[in-house]
């Protein structure tokens, strides 16, 4: 058993930790990883892992390690079970289902290999790893995996061997910008709080309060690597000169929250947290703070007050928290995902990362897909892959064959982009110029049977039950869109309530105080773009083309 | 904040202003008219009824003048037909998002929404009113809430907070559903903070905040006492203005 | 100036309390100089049972609160070439709107059985039902001016009504106060 002392001295001690449950390292000849994020977690994967440890100690298999991991990927298909020494995966395995059980055995004690073959699946095409790298390869609660896959090096390189000046400048190099909607240059945002002078300490915050309806690509990366993010933070905060750094999580995830206080508690004792961090005078200390689940709270300056305690509300700016941040002091804030980039940037330098992607745009892109597609779930691609070959070679087209019509990205204040755009490629820039943009990184797939009146609606819908109400034209601008909408899906809209729905969306968009607001006319305008004529059958012949909305009709 | 001059133009006039100081108030001092209703001397500022927008050469988006500083050689627009036409839609996405119906108001002829809508022009509303069911509290003993005619502009939480320091007002809940409350959601009357000075009551821009046994139209407000409050309070705190 | 050079007036009353009525009559003697313009061809104060076709300008009071007031103003609307929204009642539905909270039932309730004594009955047949909600004109047909004020005042509705016979549109925009 490693003792804090030597966990503390940097390289060797370091990379002791205590014997694997079932079978030492060593003698390790397959392992079943069997999936426990949420998505399978929700389908009994736990039962899955319990019937599994079982048989396999039934069947006296002391070379296999029956292990638990994060997020594999293919959500749809859970629970799922990746044996990777033999390169198979196991979809929709039942904990009560005894025939596949059995035959995963067979697999694993040397038999005909069941499953599918991994490489085959299209699935797992075009990704491009590195936030998702250990995901789904190590245990989220155990720091031990997380060393054996090469975590904190970055940070132990980090603060061994680099000035702070070092560091940003490679995150510069990198071209990283922010994954948490707003693509903002991360080297620079790191720069500017480096430059930041305070005598009372500076804060590193990590925003991880994903509220965009069907999003999960933070809460897969904190239950599949916690490891990677907290990594990212402390090295931010040796960067930029802080001591102290926060996570702000959702209520809704605790399975995350969990992950990560027990990830925090052992990364401690290991000593990449806390005073001495790999022997070094750099002291961090990460806290986490759960945040009631206002979509609004994942805005910056609404979740800083409320890490303060106050209600979750944004505030103008300037000043930006980069100079006036947690309790006036200047605070760095990113995105988990963008934390999760820093270990890779860092190790394998920051050229290298901005060998993937494209022009402004580089690095990898994770994305929660779902929708009409066949595979949903978890992908993470280099920037400037295009729209098809996402939604045709990862996803594997539309369910049931139908006839694709939108793709989504971008969130509430995202925009749904037709079929003509479907090569165009998916980086800041483009998305920007087609009237979505990147967003966090949902991406819903819909087909022919969607009615983009009915989607404005869905997001105008969200947008309203979550503006904070401090700002008017937010608060009662949204409300008065929606009942715009409403009214149009229902066959009672005019053209002047079209060119009343356009000029509030345009008041809205340019008087907001904060990103909602000012997003939340983006489905509007988006679908106003591609599909007007929708909008226009609903109007004038008071049909709807999709035939999802139930049309009332009549005069009023 | 130090003291150093800033010159601008604000519509075709050349101004002065002190470094930090925001546009709004400077164009207040200058006689410029900008809009605003949660904006008031002597309170801090919160940004939120985005009268006060205006634009400034250079940038494509508008700024809201009361959280926005001068600077040497800004240019602002405080008034375009852009600006007016937003402005004109704000009021009505007041008057239609609660009850306002200024002839039985109190606050009637004495009301800063009801007069900005003459101002600004606004004769009627295209949108439909959403008519929420409203509470009124008429618990305490010499003051009435009437959250039909609030706008949320907050000027009573930041009056009772900044200046009489009481802190009884704050705000519950969110988008339209957002409601003024007293004491963590006590009635008015059980409040055990309210020291009853009526600051909110006088720095209230409509109908919502009222004494007791006031009528329609008789609910006048002894509003420039405000900049006086605070001047004397920070006298006697000894915090700079 | 013969009565074929007259502007042909009507005004009607919707839900509302009169009073814009009366704030027309208090334009006094001023009423002489309309008189020479207008020919008022219909509303309360002329005795007209039919409203009739062709008419130049109307002037509404009230809110649109009954099946009859829609009745009623499809009507004038179809018969009229300049319809003025008159009052905040008819602008914005006013003191009548203050119902549409609460949906007509209660404040039927309200008034016919809870408030009554003697023979409490909701009223049906003899008077108009109400609509479910009380809404402005303009919810329901076209208007070409608005005229807020409750009342408005009676130099604004002169105002208005010269600035309209002699064919110019009026402008009520920072005169005209709710309330
Ligand atoms: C309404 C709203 C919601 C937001 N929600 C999130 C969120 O859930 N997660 C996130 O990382 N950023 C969110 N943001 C963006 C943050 O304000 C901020 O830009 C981001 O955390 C910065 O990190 P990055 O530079 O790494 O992207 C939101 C912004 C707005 C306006
Ligand atoms: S834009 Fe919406 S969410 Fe943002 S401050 Fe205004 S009301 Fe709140
Ligand atoms: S508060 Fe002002 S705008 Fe509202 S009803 Fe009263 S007078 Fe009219």
């Amino acid at each position: 058993m490693s003792t804090i002392e030597d966990a503390r001295a940097p390289g060797e001690g370091a990379r002791r930790r205590p014997p694997e449950p079932l079978v030492p390292e060593g003698e390790r000849r397959v392992s079943a990883n069997v999936c426990q994020a949420a998505g399978c977690l929700s389908m009994q994967s736990d039962l899955v892992l319990g019937a599994l440890r079982d048989r396999v100690e039934a069947a006296g298999l002391s070379d296999v390690a029956v292990r638990r991991v994060g997020c594999l990927g293919l959500c749809a298909a859970g629970p799922l079970v990746e044996v990777p020494e033999l390169g198979r995966l196991f979809d929709h395995v039942q904990p009560d289902d005894g025939a596949a059980l059995d035959s995963l055995v067979t697999t694993l004690s040397g038999g005909e290999p069941g499953g599918q073959a991994m490489a085959k699946e299209p699935f797992f095409s075009h990704q491009v790893k590195v936030v998702l790298e250990r995901c789904g390869q190590v245990d989220p609660e155990r720091v031990e995996d997380y060393l054996d896959a090469g975590g904190y090096e970055a940070l132990t390189k980090t603060v061994t061997t680099m000035s702070p000046e070092e560091v940003i400048a490679e995150v510069v190099r990198s071209g990283l910008r922010g994954r948490g909607g707003a693509g903002y240059p991360t080297g620079l945002k790191w720069t500017t709080v480096a430059k930041a002078t305070s005598h009372d300490g500076k804060f590193v915050v990590c925003n991880a309060d994903e509220g965009d309806p069907g999003a999960f690509m933070d809460r897969s990366v904190l239950e599949s690597c916690p490891q990677q993010v907290l990594e990212g933070m402390a090295i931010a905060g040796y960067a930029v000169g802080a001591q102290h750094g926060y996570v702000y999580v959702r209520a809704e995830y605790p399975l995350a929250v969990k992950r990560l206080n027990s990830a925090i508690r052992q990364a401690e004792r290991s000593g990449f947290l806390g005073k001495q961090i790999a022997g070094t005078d750099f002291e961090f200390h990460v806290e986490v703070r759960i945040g009631a689940g206002a979509f609004v709270c994942g805005e910056e300056t609404a979740l800083l007050a409320s890490i303060q305690g106050g209600r979750g509300t944004p505030r103008p700016r300037p000043p930006y928290p980069a100079a006036s941040g947690l309790w006036g002091r200047p605070t760095l804030i990113n995105n988990v995902e963008t934390y999760a980039n820093v270990p890779p940037v860092v190790m394998r330098g920051g050229e290298w990362y901005g060998s993937i992607g494209t022009g402004k745009s580089k690095g990898t892109k994770v994305f929660a897909l779902a929708g009409a597609v066949v595979n949903t779930g978890l992908i993470e691609v280099p920037m400037g892959l295009s729209l098809r070959q996402i939604v045709f070679d990862i996803g594997g087209g539309l369910v049931g064959g139908k006839k694709f019509k939108a793709v989504q990205t971008g969130g509430p204040s995202g925009g749904c982009l037709p079929e003509e755009l479907l090569d165009m490629p998916i980086d800041y820039e483009s998305l920007a110029q087609a009237g979505s943009h990147m967003g966090s990184g949902g991406m819903i797939v819909m087909d022919e049977s969607t009615c983009m009146v009915d989607v404005a609606k869905y997001f105008m819908d969200f947008c309203r039950e979550e503006s904070c109400g401090k700002c008017l034209p937010c608060r009662a601008g949204t409300v008065q869109m929606y009942g715009l909408l409403d009214k149009i899906t229902r066959g009672r809209g005019t053209r002047h309530d079209l060119d009343t729905l356009q000029s509030l969306a345009e008041m809205v968009r340019t008087t907001s105080l904060c990103g909602l607001g000012q997003g939340a006319p983006n489905p509007v305008f988006s679908t106003l773009r591609y599909f007007r004529d929708e909008y226009l059958a609903h109007i004038d012949d008071h049909t709807c083309p999709a035939g999802a909305c139930r049309l009332d009709g009549g005069e009023r | 904040m130090s003291d150093e001059v800033r010159t601008l133009v604000i519509d075709g006039r050349d101004v002065a202003g002190a470094s930090g100081q925001s546009i709004l108030s400077v164009a207040e001092e200058s006689g410029v008219f900008i809009p605003a209703l949660c904006h008031l001397a002597g309170l801090s500022e919160v940004g939120s009824c985005r009268l006060c927008m205006v634009e400034v050469e250079g940038t494509a988006r508008l700024v809201a003048s009361c959280v926005t500083a001068v600077e040497e050689g800004m240019k602002v627009t405080t008034t375009s037909e852009r600006l007016l036409a937003y402005r004109r839609r704000a009021i009505e996405l007041l008057f239609m998002e609660r009850n306002h119906v200024c002839s039985v108001c109190v606050a009637d002829n004495h009301c800063e929404l009801q007069e900005l809508a003459k101002t600004l022009g606004v004769t009627h509303f295209e949108l439909p009113p959403l008519h929420p069911a409203c509470d009124v509290d008429a618990t305490h003993e010499r003051f009435v809430l009437d959250h039909n005619r609030c706008i949320l502009c907050a000027r009573c939480v930041r009056v009772c907070d900044e200046i009489e320091g009481a802190h009884t007002w704050d705000i519950r809940g969110r988008g339209t559903g957002a409601r003024l409350i007293s004491d963590l959601g006590k009635p008015w009357g059980e409040s055990t903070t309210c020291t009853s000075c009526g600051k909110c009551v006088q720095v209230c821009p409509t109908g919502a905040l009222y004494e007791k046994g006031r009528s329609v139209a008789e609910g006048k407000r002894h509003r420039p006492y405000v900049p006086f409050l605070v001047a004397t309070n920070a006298l006697g705190t000894g915090r700079q203005l | 100036m013969t009565a074929e050079h007259k502007a042909r007036v009507a005004t009607t009353w919707l839900d509302g309390c009169s009073g814009c009525h009366m704030s027309l009559l208090d334009m006094d003697e001023r009423l002489l100089e309309v008189a020479e313009r207008v020919e008022l061809v219909y509303g309360c104060l002329v005795d007209a049972k039919e409203f009739p076709e062709d008419v130049d300008v109307t002037l509404v009071e009230g809110a649109v609160s009954s099946e009859e007031d829609l009745r009623k103003i499809r009507e004038v609307r179809a018969r009229t070439r300049v319809l003025v929204s008159l009052g905040d009642c008819a602008v914005t539905a006013n003191v009548p709107g203050m119902r549409n909270p609460f949906g007509p039932g209660p404040v039927l309730e309200r008034a016919y059985l809870e408030n009554v004594t003697l023979n409490a009955q909701i009223p049906h047949g003899a008077v108009p039902a109400l609509l479910a909600e009380s809404l402005p004109v303009h919810a329901y047909v076209p208007v070409d001016v608005f005229v807020p004020g409750c009342p408005p005042s009676a130099d604004l509705i002169f105002s208005v009504i010269m600035d309209l016979v002699e064919g110019r549109l009026p402008q009520v925009q920072g005169t005209a106060r709710f309330g």
